[in-house]
């Protein structure tokens, strides 16, 4: 099967502009995929956008929709429609007339692009606003109509460049749910851009993590976050514990190595190409983290002491917050019951499971 | 406490506000108060009477110039709005140099002594051969419309969000479709205002119009020069006060035009 979107080394460097917006970037976006485009500020996922929706021309490499290559087909001519993050709502135009306009534009006749928009209104739930003007209506709403206005056509892809970050936490979550139902529904390939990985995490079947115009890593959510291409992208995914080490010995893929914030051995299932005495930067997720007993002995394995300087407790779960000898700052996220007593000013013991330490080359 | 000297706090400055809003309003009051004048002498009062109003409408040589005005007015706006969307559509994608060169050559009629517009003119129609009449009246008027109407176009232009034309291109308009359906509704006040300042600016011509008008091609202004040439008399107050208020009116349309905010405009054609 052709994918949906098939993006291959493109490269694109504005005029004047120091370093390249997109620094040859491939990807194959399947059809019916929900997929995200998430990193920081700046790193080329608007252009990336734009190259698809054929606002811009590649400099070089190439972009095909459905296996057709686009070249400099103009927007007008591709099945791809975008959700603008300013919504660009026709401000001259009836929440109607703004849903109908593709339509319209299409061609098709009168009877059917009444019934459409009927539909299409009543899919986003906003029967009853088709003639009020954009400026008339809510934020979450004209959101809705931006979405309504781009689905209209039942293109190929939808694009949509951060489309809730304009909305308020409450209005944000029944979005996120809404977009995920709609994507479902209709069977659209959705490429999704985001600077907020929670909502990457909740949403995407595939995930593209970028950075100064590449791209760091592609894979499924849980892949993403329990399998960081680097540290980069283990960073950037929820949060993260960097502890520097050194390996003291291995046994086939498995790993021992010493911190040097302390003198505690963590064991790593994967140490990776990590040779002997080589350096690495371990990488462990707060919530693998578990509270051992107190008695272990300093030199077990996979166990780390550390002095609790900050507990932060969120309802569901404890985060414990502490340093270890040299400043490397460590976070676990106990589940309450699991907490026990601990309190600021005690020396507790951390468990890290061998499976759940990731490593890579500092 | 000794209060700091500041320009605007300096005795005076009041009088001699004033002073330039008597000068500059005065005539014109009193103008429109005299063409209410029942008295046949013009600068004796003898009671209010708007008959003055129509002698003006019952003169058929008046009657002949407000149709030459309304004419000439009307195409060389027309023509001038025309040509100045063009030039702001193109010189929005133009580059920065090329655009302030090319608004600078635009702005230009307006700063040149009307004089040497006007002889210039005449002395290229008179090289080519062009009759003098209501055609080449019209020509010149739509020269010196298009600067009056260029600016509210243009700075309506300049509000515009960009990412308007691109959804209106993502969802399959053509360019042309583009700006039937977007740009010319969104823009559609700036051009009315634009029209009509021009339209004004043309009703109320006087030199270059004496200059490249022909036999026949009698404006309103040229009418009037004519009729004080005889003496200001009460029908002139009348006519030109008809003009003044008709300037007014326009003025008053055109600024309110401008005032109104994008979102909240009704000119696009509906579905
Ligand atoms: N029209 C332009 N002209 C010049 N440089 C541009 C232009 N558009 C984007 N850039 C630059 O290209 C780079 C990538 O920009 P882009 O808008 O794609 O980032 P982004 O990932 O969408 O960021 P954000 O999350 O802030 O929206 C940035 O360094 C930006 O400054
Ligand atoms: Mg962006």
């Amino acid at each position: 099967m052709t994918a949906a979107i098939g993006i291959s080394a493109v490269r694109k460097t504005f005029p004047g502009a120091e370093h390249p917006a997109l620094a040859g970037v491939s990807l194959d976006i399947a059809e019916n995929e929900f997929f995200t485009l998430l990193g920081p500020s700046g790193c080329g996922k608007t252009t990336l956008l734009r190259i698809i929706a054929g606002f811009e021309t590649p400099d070089a490499g190439e972009l095909r929709l459905g296996g057709v290559a686009m070249g400099t087909t103009p927007p007008n001519k591709r099945s791809v429609n975008t959700v603008f993050q300013s919504y660009a709502l026709f401000p001259h135009m009836s929440v109607a007339a703004n849903i109908a306009f593709a339509l319209e534009m299409l061609g098709r006749p009168r009877d059917a692009i009444r019934a459409r928009v009927a539909e299409v209104m009543r899919l986003l739930r906003l029967e009853g606003l088709g003639d009020r003007r954009p400026n008339q209506l809510s934020g979450g709403q004209q959101q809705r109509v931006a979405l309504g206005r781009a689905l209209a056509s039942a293109p190929k892809v939808l694009l949509l460049d951060e489309p809730l970050s304009a909305l308020d936490l409450k209005l944000r979550r029944d979005m996120q749910i809404e977009l995920k139902r709609l994507q479902a529904e209709t069977g659209i390939t959705f490429v999704f851009v985001t600077h907020d990985q929670e909502e990457a995490l909740t949403m995407s079947n595939r995930i593209a993590v970028m950075r100064g115009g590449a791209v760091m890593q592609v894979g499924g959510p849980a892949e993403i976050y329990d399998r960081p291409a680097d540290l980069f992208v283990a960073d950037f995914i929820g949060e993260a514990n960097l502890m520097p080490a050194v390996l003291v010995d291995r046994k086939g893929p498995q790993g021992r190595f010493r911190l040097t914030g302390s003198d505690a051995l963590v064991v790593a299932n994967d140490a990776g190409t990590i040779g002997v005495g080589e350096p690495a930067m371990l990488m462990v997720r707060p919530e693998r983290i578990g509270l051992g007993p107190l008695n272990a002995a300093p030199c077990d394995v996979g166990v780390i002491a550390l002095r609790v300087d900050a507990l932060a407790y969120s309802g569901s779960d404890l985060m414990l917050h502490g340093a270890l000898a040299d400043g490397t700052r460590l976070r676990a996220r106990l589940s309450g019951a699991a907490a026990g007593d601990a309190a600021v000013g005690d020396t507790v013991e951390l468990i890290v499971p061998p499976d759940a330490v990731r490593v890579y080359r500092p | 406490m000794k209060r700091e000297r500041a320009p605007r706090l300096m005795t005076g400055a009041g009088v001699v506000a004033a002073l330039t809003f008597a000068f500059l309003y005065l005539p014109i009051v009193t103008l429109v108060a005299l063409s209410f004048n029942a008295n046949d002498l013009t600068t004796i009062w003898g009671g209010f009477s708007p008959k003055w109003y129509g002698v003006v409408v019952a003169n058929d040589d008046i009657l002949r110039a407000t149709r030459n005005s309304l004419i000439v007015a009307g195409t060389a706006s027309l023509a001038g709005t025309a040509a100045s969307l063009a030039a702001a559509l193109g010189l929005a994608g133009a580059g920065r140099w090329e655009r302030t060169l090319a608004e600078g050559l635009l702005a230009l009629p307006l700063l040149v002594p009307e004089i040497v517009t006007a002889v210039a003119l005449l002395l290229t129609f008179v090289i080519v051969g062009f009759p003098l009449g209501l055609t080449s009246v019209i020509i010149a008027h739509t020269v010196f419309c298009i600067p009056f109407a260029y600016y509210p176009i243009r700075s309506r232009l300049a509000a515009l969000d960009p990412a308007l034309m691109e959804a209106a291109s993502d969802l399959y308009a053509s360019p042309w479709q583009r700006f039937m359906r977007i740009e010319l509704p969104l823009l559609a006040p700036g051009v009315l205002a634009g029209a009509l300042l021009a339209f004004i600016s043309s009703l109320g011509d006087f030199v270059i119009t004496y200059f490249v008008a022909g036999p026949g091609a009698t404006t309103l202004p040229v009418y009037i020069y004519g009729m004080i040439r005889v003496g200001v008399t009460p029908e002139v107050n009348a006519l030109t006060a008809i003009l003044l208020f008709v300037t007014i009116a326009v003025i008053t349309v055109a600024f309110l035009l401008g005032q109104r905010p994008e979102t909240d405009q009704n000119g696009g054609i509906e579905s």
